[in-house]
């Protein structure tokens, strides 16, 4: 991201093809070359103009008037909205098509390194027998990742962010549409490595599971609170590490209790296989519960019905 | 650097209003930031400068509004301030707490000509 406008570029790829994001409607900056003092970012190309954006004095008012602004009135427009309203409704619509479908779906987050995706391939092994699953995986750059889960033979959509440091859930809802995820699956999302900006973004998911690695350092809950207040869940992941490191669990829960008080704690080891079947029993109770909500959700059934119908009505127009 | 996501929300929010008010201009905006909330309201402030240029909020001065961290504390069975998470009760050393305000993040109101 460059440190001078903060700007990402509005580089997000699903599986690699550019999404067309729904921006805003005002010229931003990229849009308008001289509207940012020159600066130069990072990797040497140079961005804006000294020279000022122009602002008409005048324009045209409805029914033809003509105001010049600096005669207008003033007024203060009361607005009270969510900053991330937005967000929040793109995440309820993703929860909503995940509750239809009863879909369990996980939103991992920790800082990079955390053992996430070796976490996830030993997951999927052990219930890809008994469970559809699906992944979002979410990186600034390459597809590295998604190969990953892909040679597991799951089915995975690789987002990537470009020098965006979260996935938001418009990135989510674009992945569900290209995925497709099975009825009664579980569906887990690997968020960008990054133990602050994911915290902030609902992506739709049923839990956030926060992983922490012993390598880490204990006192992680306390430099980054939000994360921890925002999880779940939280897994102590390379617990066959613990000889090696000077890592106390249980102050390193106790840190994580403070902050969120009760949060469940499993100690694992996506390497050695250790604590797993905790892990993966908690899922499989996740996925249960998620199958009985939506079977005792009518309304839900009827948009699923209908979603269904609709999709039978057009294969059979293909045929 | 997620400021740039919420600076951009922030934008969404002002430029749908100042088209439905008719307004030419956005010359203050104000916003309710919780003490809790996920953003530090210096880098947001950066942002929102950087992404309202060329916009109807070009040179808007950004008024943040503070409101305090205040959690239900269990044991003690009522409100109290909380200057931040993993705080304990300024009154029993608790951490059974159960936050209840200081988490808002809402554009207010704006100021338009």
């Amino acid at each position: 991201m460059c440190t001078t406008c903060g700007c990402s570029h509005g580089e997000t790829r699903i599986d690699g093809v550019p999404t067309p994001r729904t921006g805003s409607r005002s010229a931003f900056h990229h849009a308008d070359p001289r509207a940012l003092p020159l600066h130069r970012h990072a990797d040497g190309s140079w961005h804006g103009s000294l020279r000022p954006t122009a602002r008409p004095a005048r324009h045209a008012a409805p029914l033809g008037a003509v105001h010049d602004a600096a005669l207008a009135a003033d007024r203060v427009v009361a607005i009270e909205q969510d900053i991330l309203a937005r967000n929040d409704a793109f995440a309820q619509r993703n929860r909503q098509t995940m509750h239809d479908r009863g879909i369990f779906a996980l939103n991992l987050v920790s800082s990079p390194g955390s053992g996430k995706t070796t976490l996830l391939v030993r997951t999927i092994e052990a219930l890809k027998a008994s469970l559809a699953m699906a992944v979002v995986e979410g990186d600034q750059q390459t597809s590295l990742d998604a190969d990953r889960i892909r040679a597991t033979g799951a089915a995975a959509v690789q987002i990537n962010t470009g020098r965006g440091c979260h996935l938001d859930a418009q990135m989510v809802g674009d992945a569900l549409t290209t995925l497709d995820p099975a009825e009664d699956s579980l569906l887990l999302i690997e968020n960008v490595g990054n133990l602050v900006c994911p915290a902030a973004f609902d992506l739709g998911e049923t839990h956030k599971v926060v992983i922490l690695s012993v390598t880490e350092g204990d006192d992680k809950p306390q430099k980054y609170p939000d994360m921890f207040r925002a999880a779940d869940l939280m897994l102590i992941n390379k617990v066959d590490l613990l000889p090696y490191v000077a890592f106390d669990v249980d102050a390193a829960s106790a840190r994580a209790r403070a902050i969120r008080p009760g949060l469940p704690v499993m100690c694992v080891s996506a390497t050695s296989g250790e604590g797993l079947a905790a892990w993966l029993s908690w899922i499989e109770h996740g996925c249960a519960a998620a199958r009985n909500a939506r079977d005792r959700n009518a309304e839900g059934l009827r948009r699923r019905v209908a979603e269904l119908e609709a999709k039978l009505a057009a294969a059979a127009r293909g045929s | 650097m997620h400021e740039v996501a919420l600076a951009e929300g922030v934008l969404r929010i002002v430029e749908d209003a100042a088209i439905r008010c008719q307004a030419s201009r956005v010359h203050t905006v104000w916003l309710e930031i919780g003490a809790l909330a996920h953003v530090e309201p210096r880098a947001l402030r950066f942002c929102f400068d950087a992404v309202t240029r060329g916009s109807v909020a070009d040179g808007a001065a950004l008024e943040i509004e503070t409101r305090p961290g205040m959690a239900w504390c269990m044991p003690c069975g009522e409100h109290v301030a909380l200057a931040g998470f993993g705080d304990a009760c300024p009154n029993c050393g608790s951490y059974q707490l159960q936050v209840v305000g200081g988490e808002e993040m809402r554009v207010k109101e704006i100021g338009v000509r």
